[in-house]
């Protein structure tokens, strides 16, 4: 997809200028947070499993190499193929060169965040093959030509309303009697419509929430049931997921998963769990003919060791969007790339690189929900600042920027020369105050100015106060 | 008698660029407070600021410049005590990240153990359980990230408040979210930081009370700046202001009757 993180400023004007955006957001302010606080209370171990689920993690990823390979073996052995692919234009020829082989013209697809990062649906089409999305939201956003805004919630931009206007734009046997005000409705309305597609399916693509090295498996969890039939109906399944989705065993996974809905939906479980292992066996009533799974890792292997390494614990589980004031403001599309949010803020960087997206570790105010709501403890404002620091000794960011920071640094680090300017410059703004003892506007302070008043300083600063009131008791002292 | 042989705590207050520049009636406050609590203050004259604007800039050699600063002028306290807590949790929690591994680290742990913020050393440190203030009004309370998050300052200055007397608390709907001002950001992302202080602002309308505080004067101006644009008719103090009794002066901004 096309990258328009360097446009995040006109990105999120243009957001915060679309009132069917603002709507569609108020419902993440009031939905997601409520639901998980209310699953985080009912379980009072809830801390202590994040602790535990960062563990996993972090073993895991400590010996990513071995568990890999461990991982492979058991997919070889259960029948199934593992393809090793190295960027995204790998992967997508990898997974074309199956399609092929299958002789697919339809593909059906569960939920997949990684065919999203290697843009699989675009190539699909110009390689004549028909992707079809079969998670609702996703199913949206494919009629509407737009990408997810969110990891968990690809169409949570939209409104009910906008929903059912796609649905009468594309469905052209709908009668106009028939009610779609509904999320229900339109659900079933998508499924009747999807019914077919997974029949004529040749191959099923889906993500995988985990890869278990024990077992070979992957794992999916979904609400709607679509990632069962995407990949049990069509002969060939492939599973697309990133190296860093292997944990060590199904014990492991289940540990997680008692963080993963609840953190995302405030569910205790999502809807469907579903493991896979390899193709149909003889006994099977029912799977593919052919198993295949392609494992991307398009940059993560080189966050290893580094100080984004923790951020390859993230689970997506969208906690940290669904808590973000800034993701509340704008909405996912703005940050211009695949990952929103602040493990968007955080990943991308490392993905397409902080060049193309260095707006995204700045538009944080710091505030901390993000890392507090994790349950995979990622220090993500930390790890933000740490692309900050990149930026600025690469010279990254905006010159104004930089002197204006350089200039002020100067006297912050002589303190004789702060107190001294300040105290010829504070007195003169606050007369400058006036009665009304604000600015509406002031040179230089138009990013303050342009939507609120400045106060203007009291007085005096604190520190010339205090020296002139010491001195006054020292002298009635002698 | 026993009072008096006892040594009382040393604390330097670190009084933050923002209050030293544009609201001393805190730093007056603050000194107020802490002696109310039975410590002896002093102000340091070689402080500047905590360094954050640098440090969230990713400008760490300045940061580290200023840091050093802090701690050489700061070190020789009992405690360190800011009225911030997102100073208090610069000087707190990430000046010795700043130096781990480095000769200074020892001696940044050292520093940082003796800081907190004004309210919760008031309370969780000098054990204060009250305050002799008078406040004839209703305010509403907002809950600045870095405390909150880094420090844990949630019940310490309602406490406090709730023994002002006359005063009436309103809690504001989402207390806890981010006012948008963020530092640095509020200047560099002036209109996402706008939209959030907007939300912000619908709910302090909403508490319906007379003043808002907050412990934090970066999110007290961008609030104060949001409201007085407005029109809005609300009084905006740093709460250390009602707590000292020194809350007759113009609030910030001036706004409000």
């Amino acid at each position: 997809m096309q990258i328009t993180s360097p446009a995040f400023k006109a990105n999120a004007r243009g957001a915060l200028a679309d009132p069917h955006l603002q709507e569609a957001l108020g419902h993440v302010r009031s939905g997601f947070i409520d639901k998980r606080q209310k699953a985080v209370d009912a379980l009072p171990e809830f801390d202590a499993l994040r602790d535990s689920a960062r563990a996993i993690k972090d073993h895991t990823l400590a010996h990513l190499d071995l568990y890999l390979e461990a991982y492979e073996e058991k997919v070889k052995a259960a029948g199934g193929r593992v393809h090793w692919a190295e960027t995204a234009e790998d992967a997508r020829s990898l997974i074309l060169d199956i399609c092929r082989a299958a002789g697919a013209r339809t593909v059906t697809k569960g939920k997949s965040m990684i065919t999203e990062e290697i843009g699989l649906n675009e190539f699909f089409e110009k390689e004549g093959i028909r992707p079809v999305e079969t998670d609702l939201g996703e199913y949206i956003i494919q009629l509407r030509g737009e990408h997810p805004s969110h990891i968990i919630a690809p169409a949570v931009h939209l409104t009910k309303n906008q929903v059912e206007a796609d649905f009468r734009r594309a469905h052209h046997h709908l009668p106009p009697t028939r009610d779609l005000s509904e999320p229900a409705s339109l659900l079933s309305e998508a499924r009747e419509v999807l019914r077919a597609e997974y029949f004529a399916a040749d191959v099923g693509i889906t993500g995988a929430n985990f890869l278990v090295a024990e077992t070979g498996s992957s794992v999916i969890v979904t609400n709607e049931g679509n990632g069962d039939l995407t990949q049990i109906l069509p002969r060939v399944h492939i599973v697309v997921a990133s190296i860093e989705k292997i944990v060590p065993t199904l014990a492991d996974t289940s540990q997680i998963l008692r963080v993963l809905a609840r953190s995302a939906t405030g569910q205790d479980m999502s809807v469907y769990t579903t493991v896979s292992t390899g193709p149909r066996r003889p006994e099977d009533p029912d799977g593919p003919e052919e198993y295949h799974v392609v494992l991307l890792d398009n940059g993560r292997s080189s966050m290893l060791g580094t100080e984004f390494q923790d951020m390859l614990r993230c689970i997506r589980c969208g906690a940290c969007m669904n808590h973000c004031p800034v993701y509340h403001a704008v909405g996912g599309h703005a940050y211009g790339w695949v990952y929103p949010g602040p493990m968007g803020a955080v990943l991308t960087p490392s993905l397409i690189g902080v060049d193309k997206s260095g707006h995204l570790p700045n538009a944080s105010t710091f505030c901390g929900r993000c890392e507090a709501v994790c349950p995979m403890h990622i220090p993500l404002p930390k790890m933000m600042r740490h692309w900050r620091e990149r930026e600025f000794a690469r010279g990254l960011n905006p010159a104004t920027q930089r002197y204006g920071l350089k200039a002020w640094a100067f006297f912050a680090r002589r303190p004789r020369l702060y107190r001294l300017a300040a105290s010829f410059a504070i007195p003169a703004l606050s007369a400058f105050g006036g009665a009304q003892r604000r600015f509406r506007y002031l040179p230089f302070a138009g990013g303050w100015t342009k939507h609120r008043d400045l106060p203007a300083p009291e007085s005096r600063t604190f520190l010339q106060q205090w020296r002139n009131r010491e001195a006054d008791k020292q002298e009635a002292r002698t | 008698m026993r009072q008096e042989t006892l040594k009382r705590p040393r604390v330097g207050l670190f009084v933050t660029c923002l209050v030293d520049l544009f609201r001393p009636t805190v730093g007056f406050a603050s000194v107020k407070l802490l002696e109310e609590a039975g410590c002896e203050v002093e102000v340091p004259m070689a402080q500047t600021c905590c360094g954050q604007p640098a440090y969230n800039s990713g400008d760490r050699d300045d940061t580290i410049a200023i840091a050093r600063n802090t701690i050489e002028t700061f070190e020789e306290f009992d405690y360190i005590v800011a009225p911030s807590g997102s100073c208090a949790g610069m000087l707190k929690k990430h000046y010795p990240a700043l130096f781990k591994g480095g000769a200074w680290e020892e001696r940044a742990a050292a520093f940082s153990a003796k800081v907190h913020e004004l309210m919760s050393f008031l309370v969780d440190v000098m054990g204060m359980e009250a305050v002799s203030a008078a406040h004839e009004g209703s305010v509403t309370y907002h809950d600045s990230c870095s405390g909150l998050r880094e420090l844990n300052i949630r019940e310490q200055p309602r406490r406090l408040l709730g023994s002002v007397s006359g005063l009436k608390l309103k809690e504001l709907k989402d207390a806890d979210v981010c006012c948008g001002f963020g530092g640095t950001f509020c200047v560099k992302y002036p209109d996402i930081s706008n939209k959030i202080v907007e939300e912000k602002a619908v709910n302090i309308k909403a508490s319906g009370a007379e003043t808002l505080l907050a412990g934090d004067l970066g999110c007290l101006m961008n609030m104060a700046g949001k409201l007085q644009r407005q029109g809005a008719d609300i009084k905006v103090r740093h709460v250390a202001e009602v707590l000292a009794g020194m809350d007759d002066g113009p609030a910030i901004g001036g706004g409000g009757r």
